[in-house]
């Protein structure tokens, strides 16, 4: 994957990989390793929690504890949203949403190490790890060492 | 606690620091008194991303896009009133001010009325600030909007309470074993209340000093310990959050003089470099300088009063933020 995010955006220059809290944050942090470990330099990092700019919120009620954002300056910069899983896309328009307020990049790819279908927007990855089909009930249960003490990804199926 | 596995697109519970479920606020909130510890951590904790949200270039999300809230203030504030306002911007919501002059409540219109016929227009919170002890709660039990206290009478004003312990928070790190002292005019002063009711469920220890004719009846009854006198109540604290004299509310002698006050109980240099350690200095403001407190306190190198104020606009957004989640079984995890 980051080889194929190189690849993408045509080289490191102006590459900023921002990491959804919160396990996208641990991914994005180590596909920015790897790509340093095979191209050099240094690749700029960046978190986002998107919760505020959720269009539930009425229907879930808050999240009382809202993560923290830090963005690197993001204009005329090539970014990569970084996620562990890719469903009704409604995350992505948050974060497409809360980018628009920072700043204006030249060009935003979508990096997702789980597509599990079941998109509600127009939305689409530029990069993937892996696809499985779905059901809606179903649970993909991404876990990063960082986080959970380990790496796994668990399907649930529903019932 | 082992970790859990985190189910994609639903709130993640184990996120929280607490690791527990924490009951919602409600509806309104009214004063600290009715609220549980883990809700007191609840709304400082959330405080603290929206602390950078003000940092931001454009200091604005859209949690609240939609909500339109009033500020309903039949007394005097610039720093509460304002501080709302921002909050409430930068959480996208529109807002309207209503002050006592200029409105019909000059021409004699019950507050309830008031608050109704701006319900009708259909509002989704009130702020109000109000003369009388207990206003907050009465409207919040008459209307269905959300009520915020912004100060009623000398009962309560919790958000200044929760920016005081967020900014002590932020000092030490801890609030639990903190030792503050709560010098002044106790008698007429909600933020005494709204710091004694948080300060104690999170543990710190609280004590009052001021002038025997401004110290309530029983305050000991709220779990706070009296030192008459400001020099021992300077030896003794880490903290001291240094209330206004109230003079608006001073109709009858209860002091001899203001300068006579500044002697005996003025927060001076002279007086905190008898202490054993240094300071930190609050003050709710506005500031009667040269009466409770010196200018070079006030301006000293461990004054926060400043700090207080920005640490106010981020805990009022956490506030508006977790009231206006609504749905009281948010806790269970929602679709979507």
């Amino acid at each position: 994957m980051a080889s194929e995010i190189v690849e993408r955006c045509h080289g490191t220059d102006g590459l900023v990989l921002v990491g959804i809290q919160r396990r996208g944050v641990e991914l994005a942090e180590r596909l920015a390793r790897l790509i340093e470990q095979a191209e050099g330099g240094r690749v700029a990092r960046g978190k986002l929690d998107i919760t505020l700019y959720r269009d539930d919120l009425q229907a879930i009620g808050p999240r009382p504890v809202v993560g923290e954002t830090s963005l690197p300056p993001l204009d005329g910069k090539t970014v990569v949203i970084v996620d562990d899983v890719l469903f009704t896309g409604r995350t992505i328009r948050a974060a497409l949403d809360e980018f628009a307020d920072f700043g204006r990049p030249r060009r935003i790819l979508l990096c997702v190490l789980v597509d599990r279908g079941g998109r509600e927007l127009p939305i689409q990855a530029d990069v993937v790890g892996t696809t499985v089909d779905t059901s809606p009930k179903d649970r993909v249960d991404v876990q990063v060492a960082e986080l959970d003490g380990k790496d796994a990804v668990d399907l649930v199926r529903a019932g | 606690m082992a970790p859990r596995p985190r189910t994609v697109d639903q709130p993640a519970m184990e996120d929280r620091p607490s690791g527990k479920v924490v009951a919602p606020l409600g509806k309104d909130l009214v004063g600290l008194e009715y609220l549980s510890p883990d809700q007191l951590r609840m709304i400082l904790d959330t405080a603290e991303p929206f602390k950078e949200v003000s940092e931001r270039q454009i200091k604005k999300v859209p949690a609240l896009r939609g909500k339109t809230i009033v500020n309903l203030f039949f007394e005097a504030s610039t720093r509460t009133r304002i501080s709302f306002e921002f909050a409430e911007k930068r959480l996208s919501a529109d807002t309207v001010n209503v002050a006592s002059s200029g409105s019909s409540v000059s021409k004699g219109e019950t507050l309830v009325d008031t608050a109704r016929n701006l319900e009708a227009m259909r509002i989704d919170m009130v702020v109000i600030r109000h003369g009388s002890s207990g206003s907050a709660k009465f409207l919040g039990d008459r209307i269905r909007s959300n009520v915020i206290n912004a100060g009623d009478g000398k009962h309560e004003h919790p958000t200044q309470g929760l920016l005081d312990m967020l900014t002590l928070r932020d000092k030490f790190g801890r609030i639990k074993g903190l030792k503050v002292a709560i010098c002044g005019d106790v008698l007429h002063s909600r933020v005494a209340r709204s710091n004694i009711w948080g300060l104690t469920k999170l543990g710190a220890e609280v004590a009052v000093c001021g002038p025997a004719t401004l110290m309530p009846r029983d305050i000991e009854s709220l779990g706070v310990t009296i030192i008459p006198r400001i020099e021992d109540a300077i030896q003794w604290a880490d903290a001291l959050n240094i209330l206004r004299l109230q003079l608006e509310r001073m109709t009858s002698g209860f002091i001899p003089s203001l300068r006579e006050y500044n002697r005996v109980f003025g927060v001076t240099r002279d007086r905190l470099d008898k202490a054993p350690k240094d300071l930190v200095i609050m003050h709710p403001g506005p500031m009667n300088r040269g009466v409770e407190i010196d200018s070079d306190v006030a301006d000293g190198e461990h004054s926060v009063i400043l700090p207080q104020v920005t640490n106010g606009v981020a805990v009022r957004m956490a506030v508006l933020y977790l009231l206006a989640g609504g749905s009281p079984d948010w806790a269970e995890g929602g679709e979507r």
